[in-house]
């Protein structure tokens, strides 16, 4: 038999925003004048009507979710996905009670709590002592049920020591432990999380997927945004991809994930010709960057037995000591390394500076050494002998991304291998093997 | 309700969420976000008294300072008469009192979501709450000048009467005259910001068209019931009454006006607040 928890028909959220009317070719004072009166009118009538007021003359609806329906069955583990602004966050916050929809309905049965963010409501001034009460109150939990909780919450946070010190004192590690620790000990029929495994060093991060296992082990019901498609893949069986604010894809998860790092946008060149708006600082300001093959046209996708070119170009603008790291990221937003530009030689912080002009880096990636799917890098010019975050001319996330594939066919580290190879390894290099046969 | 779930006999509370949904168990959430209630009361006070020693003195010193200038500006100067055989400081700082709850009440809960945005962002929880909550910040410090109070007594042997036992009435009553309009201007704070400047402005002006630092006794009889549309006359009458002694007696008309200003006042603050709650979300 179904057993519904939560319904939502033809959810719909609705934000209004404003725009300033383009004003011709010229401004006249008159215009002007008009203008602020008119506004003025308006405002007047909005603030009568008990509307908020919105700058601007002409007035956008925007929908950030339309047409979202779903259901979703007790115990089920489901995955949240899309692109910033799809309406993952927009959702939870309707389920959550915090924002009220603008059409449609939901049919929630059970008690429902949110971990929309680490730490909500947490006091500095206040104690770890106080904070987990506090916290637990915000987050809907009776005091009775702290108490009962508080001892196995302070053993997952590994606070013991510093109960009785302000969390103003406390180090971010121990703050964001204190803070996931409570929220993982609520005990509601339904569990909201939004991204907030993106917090805390790698040896947290499992303890905190293992807590959200076991919660999901329970029976208990579990709607998990994030954009880290490796949680998603291991925690949840189904997922929602949300696109554009709604629905673009419900169903099981691999394929969801697929789906989405398939239509996660492949910008793999960017370019920028104001100098004033590229990248950059008075020192040095990047100019275009982009992906090409070797024959030098440039791609979305590129096949993962060839070799690969990420360009550089920038124009520096005043003589300085320059140099560039790279970060490569899959599309599970896995880190899989870093690479500088070749420059480094001699002491660091000793090399000649650029002088004024354009510049073109090249970094050449061999064939046979990254995994098929999405990879984008996030790039760094700084200056040494400082550390890319303490000079950052540039920095860019998600720069350019392409899509690296496997074609099949034989060849490459897969050699006549006919199955699938999985997207879950971030590299796929060819190494040398031998193989001889010792006795007979 | 949800019949198909037999291994759990608490039948579940089902929530529909729809746009414009009137909540029908609006009283009934409240009453389950109590210990919450109590929380945030408790947070906003504790955090208060141990920021800053300079608070708590500041909580004593305001309304003891602004008492002397009144005693000395409308008792020596101006000449005006005390309530019956008072002395002047002390008919002063029992209409402080109630003043200073009122006006910290209404500044404090006024403010109130302002400044937990990232709470009404992430969480939910009756709205109500927040600025209730923190007239219970304004209540403590009331408590703490209540001793200065006592200590005046004592110092001009003044002893007080039976109707000292109804005060605990009149404070519930300054409590609600600052939370009615304190809703109010809280739900419009959330929407236009600068509003927030208005409340020292009504804040000064009432200190002075209230009858703090003289007795309303000088007021026009012909002009008594008019003045007494300002709810804190009636307020400040009553904690008069209860500290000082019965002789002075309450103008019955103007207290029930007074009270009759406020119960709108409240009504209007809670329906203006529950009308604009589900979008404070949005305009955070």
């Amino acid at each position: 038999m179904s057993d519904i928890v939560i319904k939502a028909e033809n959810l719909g959220k609705k934000y209004t925003i404003g725009h300033k009317a383009e004003n011709g070719r010229y401004v006249t004072l008159r215009d002007v004048l008009m203008q602020n009166a008119r506004s003025l009118w308006h405002k007047t009538k909005d603030l009568a009507q008990g509307r908020p007021i919105i700058q601007g003359d002409t007035l956008e609806e925007v929908w950030a979710l339309k047409d979202v329906s779903f259901e979703i069955q007790r115990g089920e583990v489901v995955g949240i996905i899309g692109r910033n602004g799809a309406g993952k966050s927009t959702l939870l916050k309707i389920l959550s009670r915090i924002a009220e929809p603008s059409a449609g309905r939901v049919t929630i049965k059970g008690r429902v709590a949110s971990m929309l963010e680490v730490g909500t409501g947490f006091h500095p001034e206040l104690t770890g002592r106080e904070n987990i009460y506090l916290n637990g109150a915000i987050l809907g939990m009776t005091r009775q049920e702290i108490k009962r909780k508080y001892d196995e919450i302070v053993a997952f946070a590994e606070v013991e020591k510093y109960l009785d010190t302000p969390v103003k004192r406390y180090s971010s590690g121990m703050y964001v432990r204190l803070a996931f620790a409570v929220a993982a000990h609520l005990e509601p029929e339904i569990l909201l999380v939004d991204e907030v495994l993106a917090v805390g060093d790698a040896q947290f991060q499992k303890k905190c997927l293992g807590k959200m296992g076991d919660v999901a082990q329970e029976g208990r019901t579990v709607l998990f945004v994030s954009h880290n498609m490796g949680a998603i893949q291991r925690l949840c069986k189904r997922c929602i991809v949300m696109g554009q604010g709604s629905v673009a894809l419900d169903g099981e998860v691999s394929h969801a994930v697929g789906h989405y790092l398939e239509s996660k946008n492949t910008n793999y060149q960017s370019s920028w010709l104001e100098v004033e708006q590229a990248p950059g600082n008075e020192v040095v300001r990047l100019r275009s960057i982009r992906f090409v093959g070797r024959d030098g046209t440039t791609c979305s996708q590129f096949d993962m037995r060839n070799p690969i070119i990420l360009e550089i170009n920038f124009q520096v603008l005043e003589a300085a000591q320059l140099a560039i790291s790279v970060q490569f990221i899959s599309g599970l937003d896995t880190y899989i390394m870093t690479s500088m530009n070749n420059y480094i030689e001699g002491p660091w912080g000793c090399q000649p500076p650029y002088s004024i002009g354009s510049y073109r880096s090249s970094c050449y990636i061999p064939g046979d050494l990254l995994n098929e799917g999405l990879l984008s890098i996030n790039l760094w010019i700084y200056s040494p002998p400082l550390a890319p975050s303490q000079s950052p001319h540039v920095r860019l996330l998600e720069a350019v991304s392409i899509t690296i594939i496997d074609s099949m066919d034989p060849g490459g580290a897969r050699g006549t291998f006919p199955y699938e190879w999985g997207l879950g390894p971030a590299v796929r290099p060819r190494l040398r093997w031998t193989t001889e046969q010792v006795t007979k | 309700m949800n019949h198909q779930s037999i291994s759990t006999p608490v039948p579940e509370r089902v929530l529909i969420l729809e746009p414009g949904r009137t909540e029908k168990n609006y009283w009934a959430d409240l009453w389950r976000y109590r210990e919450l209630f109590l929380i945030l009361a408790w947070r906003d006070i504790s955090v208060r008294y141990k920021q800053t020693i300079i608070g708590v003195v500041w909580a004593i010193l305001k309304p003891f300072l602004t008492m002397v200038v009144f005693t000395v500006v409308f008792g020596r100067v101006a000449k005006l008469p005390s309530d019956g055989n008072a002395p002047y400081a002390l008919m002063v700082f029992a209409a402080m009192l109630p003043w200073t709850l009122f006006s910290n009440a209404l500044t404090e809960s006024s403010d109130s979501l302002i400044g937990n945005a990232n709470l009404i962002s992430k969480v939910y929880f009756p709205r109500l709450i927040m600025p209730t909550a923190t007239v219970i910040t304004s209540f403590i410090d009331f408590l703490i000048s209540l001793v200065i109070l006592v200590g005046l007594m004592i110092y001009y042997r003044f002893a007080p009467g039976w109707n000292t036992l109804f005060l605990p009435l009149f404070i519930l009553l300054a409590l609600l005259a600052s939370l009615g309009p304190g809703l109010w201007i809280t739900a419009l704070n959330v929407k236009y910001r600068d509003f927030r400047y208005v409340i020292p402005f009504i804040v000064q002006f009432g200190l002075y068209v209230s009858p703090v630092g003289f007795s309303s006794n000088v007021i026009p009889a012909k002009w008594r019931l008019f003045y007494s549309l300002n709810p804190l006359v009636g307020i400040i009458d009553g904690f008069r009454w209860c500290i000082l002694g019965g002789e002075t007696g309450i103008y019955r008309p103007g207290f029930a006006l007074s009270l009759i200003i406020i119960i709108f006042f409240l009504w209007l603050g809670i329906s203006r607040f529950r009308k604009m709650e589900k979008t404070f979300a949005d305009l955070i």
